[in-house]
């Protein structure tokens, strides 16, 4: 029925398969919205935020996600600045997870400022000292330039790119697309980092308070840094979920294994970075504070978090996926690619709910206490909400866009092989030309 | 965002902050305006480039 959309030389399930999953996927987003209405309509008492969590499980899942995202502008930087042709194989799909992770990111804010009528506010009046205008700023700019990335790939649809204006304009904006990915990575590095500054100015707050570089604290680096080296790693572990799902290999595994190793070494050299801030914090700040590690991981009543969590965030998710990551044995073989990859995205999840939510559950008055906080299912409603909203973008775009470059190649249809045949050729002689133009020109 | 804002200011703030935000919309800007433009003009030439050997 919808054959005509699908790209040619490729096979996708039955349309009623795909609607039935659709529809599974589209009552977790029904229930999401629903809950988000309500924020809406009745504001955040809907929520169990109070006056020692103004940042909350929302916050956590903005921070995770858009370091998660960060795979789109560094594999974009890589392949577009950089100049690394194997990527090209990749980049679509860094792109269309770095839009998804942008534009939930985008709409948890929209749901956490609780008055979205005002939203405009933090552009109109914008506060130039603060650094939550700054991640505003970038994140909603950034988000058009994914925008502008995502474009031409709607473009390449197989009943769309007939339309002569559209053909021309995909291959325009892929000609300049090295501006918008220069754009992008400017604008990225400013945000991720901005979202660790945040936390790195509070000097009410020592456990998240770092020294740091003029305005800039060591966790406005260490944010931009953690997001460049784990972003690829959460494109790789999509591409593997999608590879499970489908049944089919979609990226070959020298691309894959590429980005496992500048991602293992960004990962290595960013923890090496993360150690020495650690102590740093723990033996000279903190205690210059009047404090000392033990109170930031103690087990008083009300607190969850022990040194389990620095264990958790500093080894387990990051030195052991980046050894596992560096060395060629990890890269190649499949189980210890799985495991590093998943560590990595566990890690800087951790890295992020402990620089959100165990820094606001720390007391900072003496007589204070740990504050305890667990979402209502307003807010976990609202969170789960991107991942089927990801889902489905996923599916849609996987079913009807040229997503995957190789997928023709890796599974070719019977019948079909001569024409795959040339497709290789064509991609050869694209490669020995250089020409930036995308795979997916020559591959559909 | 803009000077006819009650709230701005001319300092270095505004500056870096704001010169940072109009370099990139304006990178953006030009870039789409660019690609449409381009995309319209090609589009109107391959049109009459058929039509011409309609003719032919």
């Amino acid at each position: 029925m919808d054959s005509d959309l699908i790209p040619k030389g490729v096979q996708r399930c039955s349309l009623g398969k795909f609607l039935l999953w659709i529809s599974a996927c589209g009552f977790v987003l029904a229930i999401g919205v629903y809950a988000m209405i309500l924020c809406w309509l009745k504001g955040l008492n809907q929520t169990n935020m109070n006056d020692a969590y103004g940042f909350a499980l929302w916050i956590w899942a903005d921070l995770a996600i858009i370091a998660l995202g960060g795979g789109a502008f560094f594999t974009g930087f890589l392949r577009y600045i950089i100049g690394i042709k194997e990527l090209k194989n990749i980049i679509n799909y860094a792109v269309l997870i770095g839009f998804i992770c942008y534009s939930s990111a985008l709409l948890i804010l929209a749901i956490d400022i609780g008055q979205p009528l005002r939203g405009w506010f933090i552009f109109w009046h914008a506060n130039v000292h603060s650094m939550l205008t700054e991640v505003a700023f970038c994140l909603t700019v950034y988000f058009a330039v994914l925008t502008i990335e995502y474009i031409p790939l709607v473009l390449e649809n197989r009943k769309i790119d007939k339309i002569p204006f559209f053909h021309n304009l995909s291959h325009n904006m892929h000609e300049i697309m090295a501006v918008f990915a220069a754009t992008g990575a400017f604008l990225s590095f400013f945000h991720q980092g901005s979202l660790g500054g945040v936390a790195g100015v509070l000097f009410g707050r020592p456990f998240g308070f770092r020294e740091g570089i003029l305005i800039w604290p060591w966790t406005f680096f260490l944010f931009t840094w953690s997001a460049a080296a784990v972003g690829p790693c959460f494109t790789i572990l999509i591409t593997k979920i999608t590879e499970k799902v489908t049944r089919k290999k979609l990226v070959k595994d020298n691309v894959i294994e590429l980005l496992a190793k500048i991602s293992g070494w960004m990962l290595l050299t960013y923890i090496i970075a993360k150690l020495i801030d650690t102590y740093y914090w723990a033996f000279h700040t903190a205690p210059g504070m009047g404090l000392t590690l033990a109170q930031f991981y103690t087990s008083d009543p009300g607190s969850v978090y022990g040194y389990w969590i620095l264990f958790l965030e500093v080894v387990i998710g990051g030195i052991v996926p980046a050894l596992i990551l560096v060395t060629k044995f990890g890269r190649t073989n499949k189980i210890a690619l799985w495991i590093a990859i998943t560590l990595a995205c566990i890690g800087i999840c951790t890295n992020r709910w402990v620089m959100v939510l165990q820094l606001l559950a720390m007391p900072v008055m003496t007589f204070q206490s740990w504050f305890t906080y667990f979402p209502s299912w307003q807010e976990i409603a609202t969170t789960i909400l991107p991942v089927a909203y990801g889902a489905i973008l996923i599916s849609i775009s996987y079913r009807y866009l040229p997503i995957f470059p190789q997928e023709r190649e890796l599974n070719p249809i019977p019948g079909e092989e001569a024409e795959v045949e040339t497709v290789e050729k064509e991609e050869k002689k694209e490669l020995a030309t250089g020409d930036l133009s995308p795979a997916t020109e020559t591959a559909t | 965002m803009f000077p006819f804002a009650f709230e701005w200011i001319w300092d270095m703030g505004h500056y870096v902050f704001h010169g940072g935000l109009w370099y990139a919309l304006s990178i953006i800007g030009a870039g789409m305006t660019y690609c449409i433009g381009k995309a319209a003009y090609d589009t109107l030439i391959q049109e009459k480039g058929s039509h011409e050997d309609e003719h032919h």
